[in-house]
């Protein structure tokens, strides 16, 4: 069985994308309701950071796992103001720091700039956003190490890979087992 | 109940079909394909040696004459701008409002966005006459130490289109990591490299899923005002200006709607030999192409209800200029291109009401194709008919003729336009894997209790 394709990289970005192995179990599902099943069983059981994969975002695996709201929305909201004050400033500014009538309106006329400060606002908000979802994908990441994967995750097969050293590996093996996995798998 | 059970995809149309369904269109290109990247790519030669005269002799090649020095680059402008605007609508908006249909059809329509709104960046650059000094568009002082003019619409335009290629470019391609994970898994070869390297490690983690739906969601929230804000800027380039024919409070979301329905339009123009050549029937539905007709028929019903608000407004007002600048516009030299332009956004689009055309596909091709050529002209005739016309100005009168300059940029741009977005759909996910995936009932092992109205469908 392939694993995620690893591609030889520099030094330092190594390091960043390809961090240390965790050793762990990974169970193979083809059932939303067992994944389901083995989410709850595995929370009762203690286990906090383990990582689920599924072909499509669904709310039911969000809801099982109980994750918080995402971050990012922190990232969108400071970019969106950001992104305001740069269009205000910059209009502003720009008009003060040489003034010239023009069409005999006010050297600081705000109506007419208040679609640049609103185009600015989109494009900075846009591009935190983005940085917000990359930067914490990454953190997590980082957070998880490198975690074993199948490539079916992306087609038509859901995932969960739990973080076990050998002593705890045997009794995560029977619960994903015993709810519904395929595949279970040790690395 | 019958719409219901038209909409429920056959069974057999499962993850992993879909997956190798869409996977299997980046494979070898057949003949039919080569066969129109050349047509497009051979457009773009022509578009290339007139822009390579145009440099050469400059703008006087093109059919300019006082006063109208707005002409065939502007237009081209505009309907270019305009063809964006329904990708972003079907990818943005619908996605806040969850309509489940937009899935199938949403990638198409993004890259379209994406490509049209690179090809309409081009005019400007071509229409400016010196083209090497293009980088004076951007805010920095001049030599006096003079900043832009924040106050002319044209450099809120420039912000506008800007801020708009960017967004779409990046929300394009963050609906695209997903499903380049999903091929990258099943590819071999160079392919498997391009993949690994552009689905920047995704593996479709809880953790990436949970910061990339929120961090989507946002993303169409901010796309969605800003598309609507896009067009409307580009409208007040004209109706800023006091030139009869222009000067409207209307503009705004007369264009916003003009736009969208010349993008739907241009999305079932490029969806049909696509569907066809990648063999996607059973992705993309008869009640996708409905949907797409019936978006068609609302924002041509207001594209209509604006020409009637535009002539009754010029009779209303009781402004001389007005009045004369509309009747030239119906009755002058240039009434063909007024009454195509009438004919083909305003009459033919009412065919739409029968649902028997609406949901026969080659009817929907030509009305699309009819549609796009009807907004090509509503903005020619925007543009340089108010221009020509200009009664205010009664010693200026000129009859504007494009030349071959004209037309062979405007060829080029089509060239443009389609050589990307045939490169786009043989070298990506030309359907969304991942979102039509999520309209389909996931796999259970209890078959799941059914339900009035899905959550996403």
């Amino acid at each position: 069985m392939t694993t995620h394709t690893r591609l030889p990289l520099p030094g330092p970005l190594r390091e960043l994308f390809h961090p240390p192995e965790t050793p762990g179990v990974l169970g193979v599902f083809s059932h939303l309701d067992a994944t389901l099943d083995a989410i709850k069983k595995l929370r009762a059981a203690g286990h906090t950071d383990f990582t689920v994969y599924s072909p499509i975002p669904r709310h039911e695996i969000e809801d099982a796992l109980g994750q918080a709201v995402s971050p990012v929305r922190m990232f969108t909201l400071i970019g969106g103001i950001a992104g305001c004050s740069v269009g205000a400033w910059l209009t502003l500014w720009m008009s003060g720091d040489w003034p010239i009538v023009v069409g005999g309106k006010p050297v600081l006329s705000v109506p007419p700039y208040v679609v640049i400060m609103f185009e600015m606002t989109i494009l900075f908000g846009a591009l935190s956003t983005i940085l917000g979802i990359l930067l914490n994908s990454m953190f997590a990441a980082r957070r998880l190490g490198t975690i074993q994967y199948d490539p079916r995750f992306t087609n038509d097969k859901f995932g969960i890979f739990v973080p076990a050293g050998s002593d705890k590996a045997a009794n995560v093996e029977t619960l994903l087992k015993g709810s519904g996995a395929e595949e279970v798998r040790r690395g | 109940m019958a719409e219901q059970r038209t909409t429920t995809p056959p069974t057999r149309v499962t993850y992993d079909y879909v997956t190798r369904t869409i996977a299997r269109t980046l494979g070898s290109p057949s003949k039919g394909y080569f066969l129109l990247l050349g047509a497009a790519v051979a457009l773009l030669a022509v578009g290339i040696i007139t822009l390579l005269y145009l440099l050469r002799y400059g703008l006087g090649l093109a059919g300019y004459s006082h006063p109208v020095y707005w002409a065939v680059f502007i237009t081209c402008f505009v309907f270019w701008v305009g063809i964006a605007h329904s990708g972003t609508l079907i990818s943005a908006i619908l996605f806040l409002f969850r309509s489940g249909w937009r899935t199938a059809v949403y990638r198409t329509a993004e890259a379209m966005t994406v490509f049209a709104v690179m090809t309409a960046g081009l005019f400007p650059l071509i229409h400016i006459g010196r083209q090497w000094y293009f980088y004076w568009l951007i805010p920095y002082p001049n030599e006096r130490g003079l900043w832009p003019n924040f106050k002319s619409p044209l450099i809120w335009d420039e912000f506008a289109i800007g801020t708009y290629f960017t967004v779409s470019t990046v929300f394009l391609i963050m609906g695209l990591i997903p499903d380049i994970a999903a091929v990258r898994d099943l590819a071999t070869g160079w392919r498997k490299k391009l993949y690994a390297i552009t689905s920047i490690g995704w593996t479709g983690t809880n953790e990436q899923w949970r910061h990339y739906t929120r961090g989507y969601l946002y993303l169409a929230a901010l796309a969605t005002p800003l598309v609507l804000s896009v067009h409307s800027v580009v409208s007040w380039d004209f109706a800023m200006a006091i030139v009869p024919g222009w000067h409207a409070t209307i503009f705004a979301p007369y264009f916003v709607a003009g736009a969208i329905y010349s993008g739907c339009a241009m999305v079932i123009t490029l969806l049909t030999p696509i569907r066809k050549l990648f063999g996607l029937e059973e992705l993309i539905t008869v009640h996708h192409y409905e949907n797409l007709a019936k978006l068609c028929l609302l924002t041509g019903s207001i594209v209509g209800y604006a020409y009637v608000c535009e002539y009754f407004m010029a009779w209303y007002s009781g402004n001389p200029h007005e009045r004369a600048a509309f009747w030239y516009r119906a009755f002058g030299p240039y009434w063909w291109a007024s009454w195509t332009m009438i004919i083909c956004n305003a009459f033919l689009p009412l065919l739409l009401w029968v649902k028997k055309i609406r949901t026969n596909i080659t009817a929907l091709f030509v009305i699309s194709i009819f549609v796009n050529i009807g907004m090509w002209f509503e903005r020619y005739v925007i543009i340089v008919v108010s221009l020509a016309g200009e009664p205010y100005e009664p010693w200026a009168n000129a009859v504007y003729n494009p030349t071959w300059a004209d037309w062979g940029i405007m060829a080029g741009s089509f060239g443009w336009f389609f050589m990307w977005f045939l490169l786009f759909v043989k070298n990506f996910p030309a359907v969304s894997i991942s979102e039509v995936k999520e309209v389909l009932p996931p796999p259970t092992r209890q078959p799941a209790p059914p339900r009035a109205g899905a959550k996403h469908a």
